[in-house]
């Protein structure tokens, strides 16, 4: 069946990625790694996987690219606006008892989430005492989010997010729009750390107060998830919030009694215990 | 082949259903009339709005005698179970009897996408698949149908006649030649006869 000659040679792939790149994909979601695969020998114009894998081999300005095909996800500023307001409604009185703040948003993509937060916390009042750690494995996304530059015609769905978000300010406050561009505010960036780090390969941060990683689990087996919630649990400061996407969840994980429930609906956790 | 556990037989088939605009009356047709006991999972996307919360499970519980639930990310397929696509995620099968949820972008505009659910599904299971493609407005589906035709599973497509939306399960038969077009009633028969 031609099925499993794909599934055999992609395996081969993410071995080869692994051994040669160290970028480990080999627990990943199959289902959609394989869609995505199939998707970029076709657009990047390989008859075969196995194509791709000596080619890749033998060259790797390939690497970016096909990362791009197993990484990059497209959000929207304020996705899901009722996670926004309950961060701000009911995780932001707690944080502002802090003096200073450490928020980690793991596998930033281009950013959208990212300034979604560094608004919210400039609008709360939070962001001069705010640090903000962004990463992501790709370094091509992470330039991206670097930038802070958006297609304008996605910026009428951002601000009706962020208006649903209980926003006390105007997206526009943060942007200049250019050539259909929305070029967003650099000084929004200036605390902001990118880095490049893997939730599959690397350690963990320390002393988060709050970590927001939205639908990056999802593409994971079960025990990759796990992997990453235990980096979660041990770079939460005592009492820091973890929130995770909408259809993701703590339940199934070994790490289960290290967190509470803090907005159940909006997978709003907080650290608790040892 | 038992499962280790003991405690059920292994799934070896699945129903995958899509269905868009007229889709909760003919998706209530049929899964009213399947008995608590069908033998094989049900995964089924219909188009909703991205932002609707999903009443689609509360809507059509009280109706059907299997298990209705939203699908969780990378839980195990049950037989007598029927599970929604969540708004705003496609779902995926994967090849170890699982599902799971992505974020990617929209598919023929749509997240869910019934090409997703199919294409997954033919991937996973190959002629141990059916899938059903039911009334709507859009293309989508036609693909996924037309893999699941070709990896040998079995290919259905609500009669256009009597679809209340005839464009998707025409576009699902031209796609996908192989496939049958039948009346609701007669759908049902085919998914009864298969749990036979």
């Amino acid at each position: 069946m031609a099925n499993s000659t794909d599934d055999h040679e992609i395996q081969l792939l993410l071995e080869d990625l692994f051994q040669h790149y160290h970028y480990d994909f080999r627990l990943y979601a199959r289902a959609s790694i394989k869609r995505r695969l199939l998707q970029a020998r076709v657009q990047l114009g390989f008859g075969s996987i196995a194509e791709i894998r000596s080619a890749v081999l033998r060259d790797a300005t390939l690497l970016p690219r096909l990362l791009d095909f197993l990484t990059v996800q497209v959000s929207e500023m304020f996705r899901d606006p009722s996670y926004f307001r309950a961060l701000r409604e009911q995780v932001i009185p707690h944080l502002r008892t802090y003096p200073s703040l450490k928020v980690w948003v793991a596998g930033c993509s281009n950013g959208e989430e990212l300034y979604s937060l560094a608004i919210l916390f400039h609008e709360e009042g939070l962001a001069r005492k705010t640090m903000f750690y962004a990463t992501d494995i790709n370094p091509t996304a992470l330039k991206a989010a670097q930038a802070a530059v958006y297609p304008l015609d996605r910026v009428r769905q951002f601000t009706e997010n962020h208006q649903q978000s209980g926003a006390r300010s105007s997206l526009s406050d943060y942007y200049t729009a250019d050539y259909g561009r929305a070029v967003f505010d650099r000084s929004l960036g200036s605390q902001i750390v990118f880095s490049d780090h893997s939730l599959v390969t690397d350690a963990a941060f320390g002393e988060m107060h709050l970590i927001s990683c939205r639908n990056v689990l999802i593409y994971f087996d079960r025990d990759l998830q796990d992997r990453a919630i235990g980096l979660f649990r041990e770079s939460l400061a005592r009492r820091g919030f973890l929130g995770l996407g909408s259809k993701e969840s703590l339940r199934f994980s070994a790490h289960a009694d290290a967190f509470g429930a803090f907005v159940g609906k909006e997978k709003i956790y907080q650290r608790i215990g040892a | 082949m038992t499962d280790p556990t003991g405690d059920r037989t292994p799934l070896e088939r699945a129903v995958v259903i899509g269905a868009s605009a007229g889709g909760v009356q003919a998706l209530s047709s049929i899964l009213a009339a399947l008995p608590a006991h069908y033998p094989h999972p049900i995964l089924i996307v219909l188009h909703v709005p991205q932002r609707s919360d999903s009443l689609l499970v509360e809507l059509m519980r009280p109706k059907c005698g299997m298990i209705v639930k939203e699908a969780e990310d990378k839980e195990m397929l049950r037989q007598g179970t029927v599970y929604f696509a969540p708004p705003g995620y496609h779902l995926l099968m994967e090849q170890t009897m699982t599902v799971a949820l992505s974020t990617d972008e929209p598919v023929n505009f749509s997240r869910p996408a019934i090409d997703v659910l199919f294409e997954t599904a033919a991937d996973a299971l190959g002629p141990d698949v059916t899938g059903v493609i039911l009334t709507g407005a859009n293309h989508d589906g036609a693909q996924g149908l037309c893999a699941i035709g070709a990896a040998g599973g079995t290919a259905i497509v609500q009669d256009p006649s009597e679809a209340e939306m005839p464009t998707m399960p025409r576009a699902a038969l031209e796609a996908c030649p192989s496939a049958r077009s039948l009346r609701i009633d007669a759908i049902v028969q085919a998914l009864l006869r298969e749990a036979a």
